[in-house]
């Protein structure tokens, strides 16, 4: 009666990554009103910088009642023209260029709005690869990524597995292996997708594997679609290094304007900003024809002009976003340290990072045996016994058990105390 | 191995029709009373810009619904870290209460089963994806919307197989005509999974009667198939008969215990009746609680910025602003409307009777040199370049008659209109001039090349055309 994506499970629903979710929903913990409850550590959000974006919106009650210097603009509530607010994809492209240290600069025409990263990912895909093909995706990798990528387009996904024994980095044979399974199973490969800085290792690319990616994009001739949603978060050295920054440091428009026109960035105000609830996404290529058929594609998911014309007005005030941007990487570091002495007080230790909203945690040492199923048990004690909601590297396809995703950026300083408190007295036992 | 996807490289988003080559043409040479008084008028724009006015001053009373504050109390933060698929209960409650409302209360909607979407156009894909498989097909009653061709079609990979509607009958649904586009789509070996009408009809502006849903449900049940019924254009309906909803029908024929129920599903958006398009606020209406589960965990890919939900639940729980902006909104149009009923009989164009929609229907065929599609396109382009109105020809929204084209009157003032008529009178007291003194000089070579120079124009023209078929 339905169509096959409905009944089926692609939309990858039913992994631990949401089942610890709807855990948490039954039971959430609340300082006051439920102190024993679950405590959220499997939400990448940021939550630490909403006074900032709060303030600003107070002093400028106008942007959010669609005026402008007094004067209505509720005109804007016709604004459906699929090429987005001018004004706001100027905006953007100044923002996305001040967070890669304005090393590269970004043209708005090359700038398609999204309904949030998920939109911008899956128009994408719809773009660049046909039902049936293949893109490469690092391991451990977002567990969304089964359903944005991969549930209506058709398309799969063949990981490129990545070992803790070099710190989860991408390595050239790792990337030869995977396009040869591809190849094994028939599957025609048409890209590599990264998330870069990493979700959920919460690291920057090293030049080296930016170079590994180039060169292989180069050799099998097809496209790499950088997922840059926390370039934001960076708060920490080394910096970050767009794979734009890359493309132009090898003169790739230039030298090899094949693979100039395949590099893809998509981008997203969710995290950076802490605006998931806005659904801000965008894809930025250098191929017209990639442009042209996203802009057409965002048709089926805009962005509110409502929207639009608020965060227009709040990222054109380039001391706002200064100072934001350095307030917020500092309260992000602090945050991040405080859960990696937490941990290390309680024997574990993080894999170094200096990006994202969580921290890749080993736990390996708590393995009952080095299986998948070990890890679950663990997931499961901990957030049954100890309630502490992570994400189980299994539901991010991790290709070793052991390692944990936990977020520190969507609670407080007191709720990550109490966190901390409860894992100290689980690892005395 | 291409570079791109099929789907990219193809050009099943149908952008190449002349629907939205007029709006091309229009964007090159807009009117504007003052600045460009000669340019196009846009008539080919579904757009309701009579009543903004309404939102407008309610949003100047209430800034705390777009100040993100609830009592007083700012609730930003909860806002915008809002990004539930399940949308947000109090606007989801609002929203089903105003579409109850539209039905004059005649039916209710249970919040739980509707799903939000990034406008309807993210609602009917959704739609697809979850009934159809690539292949499939859905009967779609002629003439329709041509963004049907995209947003149905293009990524879904589901075909359109159209039911023959003809001005016979006011271009109304018929058995005959149900049966037979099924009976196409087998020659075709296509798998039918629903039919899909747009009530009020768009672009013909009219309401369905009664015996046609009738007609609709007798046949899904029939052949055990969907029906989605896009509604979007339920709260523009301006005069009797009033507006008969799927669902009322579905009701007063005491089926909501039988499987067809759950085959019924409903399209919504605030694009029309509320004229807020670029808020970008659709909605899914399903009986079956698996279409509604799948479409919701769809909606990730097109949520509604939490923002624009918590504005719009305020506004749409304040009864009286709802109350009376239908009334005054429902007046606005009828006016509008009849305004351009007149304005067209004036030259002596007639439409079809509506009491919907933001459009007419208008009958152009006396003004064809034959009763041809190619002429159909030489007076589209003649009235788009000389009389410089962009209205959108019948073609484009696959009518299977010559000469019909829709007329969009809600997007621009009364003297706009006004001029729009008064030019389209001059084109036509000029083509009855120019027509009686060919047959009085018998001039037919200046006639051919006069067809001559437009069949060329329409040559490259019907090319891009039958790529795209």
């Amino acid at each position: 009666m339905l169509s096959s994506k409905a009944s089926c499970n692609s939309h990858g629903e039913d992994s631990s990554y949401f089942l610890g979710w709807q855990l948490y929903d039954n039971n959430p913990f609340h300082g006051v009103v439920n102190p024993t409850g679950i405590i959220q550590m499997g939400l990448a959000e940021n939550q630490l910088s909403f006074d900032l974006v709060e303030s600003w919106l107070r002093k400028n009650l106008d942007a959010m009642g669609l005026k402008k210097d007094g004067e209505s603009v509720f005109r804007e509530a016709l604004f459906q023209d699929y090429h987005g607010l001018p004004a706001f994809k100027k905006e953007l492209v100044e923002y996305m260029a001040k967070i890669r240290g304005n090393k590269v600069t970004f043209d708005p025409n090359n700038l398609v709005l999204a309904a949030g990263a998920t939109s911008a990912n899956e128009t994408l895909i719809f773009c660049l690869v046909d039902p049936g093909q293949a893109i490469l995706l690092p391991t451990p990798y977002y567990p969304g990524f089964n359903r944005d990528l991969k549930w209506r387009t058709g398309v799969e996904i063949v990981p490129v597995h990545c070992w803790s024994s070099n710190g989860f980095r991408i390595t050239m044979s790792a990337l030869e292996d995977a396009y040869q399974s591809a190849q094994t199973l028939n599957l025609k490969v048409k890209g590599v997708l990264i998330t870069n800085p990493s979700n959920p290792l919460g690291t920057t690319m090293t030049r080296e594997e930016r170079s590994h990616l180039i060169t292989f994009a180069i050799a099998k001739n097809i496209h790499i679609i950088s997922d840059e949603v926390f370039a934001g978060t960076v708060f920490d050295s080394p910096g970050f290094i767009s794979i734009m920054e890359a493309a132009m440091d090898r003169s790739l428009e230039n030298e090899n304007p094949g693979l100039w026109n395949r590099i893809h960035i998509v981008y997203s105000l969710s995290k950076d900003l802490g605006l998931p609830g806005f659904r801000v996404g965008m894809i930025y290529s250098n191929n017209e024809t990639v442009v042209s058929a996203a802009t057409r594609m965002s048709s089926f998911g805009l962005v509110s002009s409502q929207t639009q014309y608020l965060l227009s007005n709040m990222l054109a005030n380039k001391k706002f976003t200064s100072k934001y941007m350095k307030e917020n990487q500092k309260r992000l570091k602090r945050k991040k340290e405080m859960l990696v002495s937490g941990l290390r007080t309680s024997g574990m230790e993080c894999l170094k990072s200096n990006a994202g909203l969580f921290c890749w945690v080993d736990m390996r040492h708590l393995l009952s045996s080095n299986t998948f199923e070990a890890e679950t048990k663990l997931w499961k004690t901990i957030l049954c016994e100890v309630g502490l909601n992570m994400t189980a590297g299994e539901s991010c396809h991790c290709s070793e058990p052991g390692w944990l995703r936990v977020c520190f950026a969507n609670m407080s300083q007191a709720t990550l105390q109490i966190a901390m408190r409860r894992l100290r007295d689980f690892a005395e036992r | 191995m291409g570079l791109l996807s099929r789907k990219v490289t193809c050009n099943s988003h149908g952008q190449d029709s002349s629907y939205f080559l007029g709006w091309q043409e229009y964007e090159k040479n807009p009117y504007h009373e003052v600045n460009n008084p000669q340019g196009i008028i846009q008539m080919g724009l579904a757009e309701n810009q009579l009543s903004f006015d309404l939102p407008e001053s309610w949003l100047a009373k209430n800034a705390d619904a777009a100040g993100f504050k609830r009592d007083g109390q700012s609730i930003f933060k909860e806002l915008a870290l809002f990004q539930d698929y399940h949308g947000l209960p109090a606007f989801k409650k609002a929203l089903v209460d105003f579409m109850a409302e539209i039905r004059g209360n005649k039916v209710t909607f249970d919040p739980n089963h509707i799903v939000l979407t990034a406008g309807a156009t993210s609602a009917n894909e959704t739609l697809m994806f979850c009934l159809a498989e690539q292949g499939d097909a859905f009967l779609l009653p002629t003439p329709y919307y041509p963004g049907f061709d995209r947003d149905l079609k293009w990524r879904t990979g589901v075909e359109i197989v159209p039911i023959q509607c003809t001005s016979s009958n006011r271009f109304q649904i018929t058995a005959p005509a149900l049966e037979e586009a099924y009976k196409q789509a087998q020659r075709k070996n296509l798998r039918v999974k629903g039919v899909l009408v747009t009530n009020p009809s768009n672009p013909l502006g009219t309401t369905m009667r009664r015996d046609e849903l009738d007609l609709l449900i007798n046949f899904i049940t029939d052949k055990e198939i969907h029906l989605i019924s896009d509604e979007i254009y339920s709260g523009t309906v301006f005069s009797s008969p009033g507006f008969v909803s799927i669902m009322e029908v579905l009701k007063d024929r005491s089926l909501e215990q039988t499987p067809v129920w759950e085959r019924v599903h409903i399209v919504y958006s605030l694009s029309k009746d509320l004229g807020l398009p670029g808020f970008r606020v659709g909605a899914i209406y399903s009986n079956d609680p698996i279409v509604v589960a799948a479409a919701t965990k769809m909606s990730s890919f097109g949520l509604v910025s939490s923002q624009t939900q918590y504005l719009l639940s305020a506004m749409l729980s304040d009864k009286k602003f709802t109350k009376e902006y239908m009334a005054k909104n429902h007046k606005r149009l009828q006016k509008q409307q009849s305004k351009l009923v007149s304005g067209l009989e004036k030259a002596g164009i007639g439409c079809l009777e509506s009491n919907a929609g933001l459009f007419c229907w208008v009958d152009m065929r006396h003004l064809l040199s034959s009763n041809t599609f190619e002429a159909e396109m030489e007076l589209w382009k003649r009235i788009v370049y000389d009389v410089k109105l962009n209205i959108s020809p019948g073609s484009s929204c696959h009518c299977s008659e010559p000469g019909w084209f829709r007329v969009c009157f809600a997007n621009i003032s009364e003297d706009t209109l006004k001029l729009a008529m008064q030019r389209l009178k001059s084109f036509v007291d000029s083509v009855a001039i120019n027509n009686q003194s060919h047959q009085e000089l018998k001039n037919s070579r200046k006639k051919f090349r006069t067809k001559w120079v437009f069949r060329l124009s329409f040559q490259s023209f019907h090319d891009r055309e039958q790529d795209e078929r």
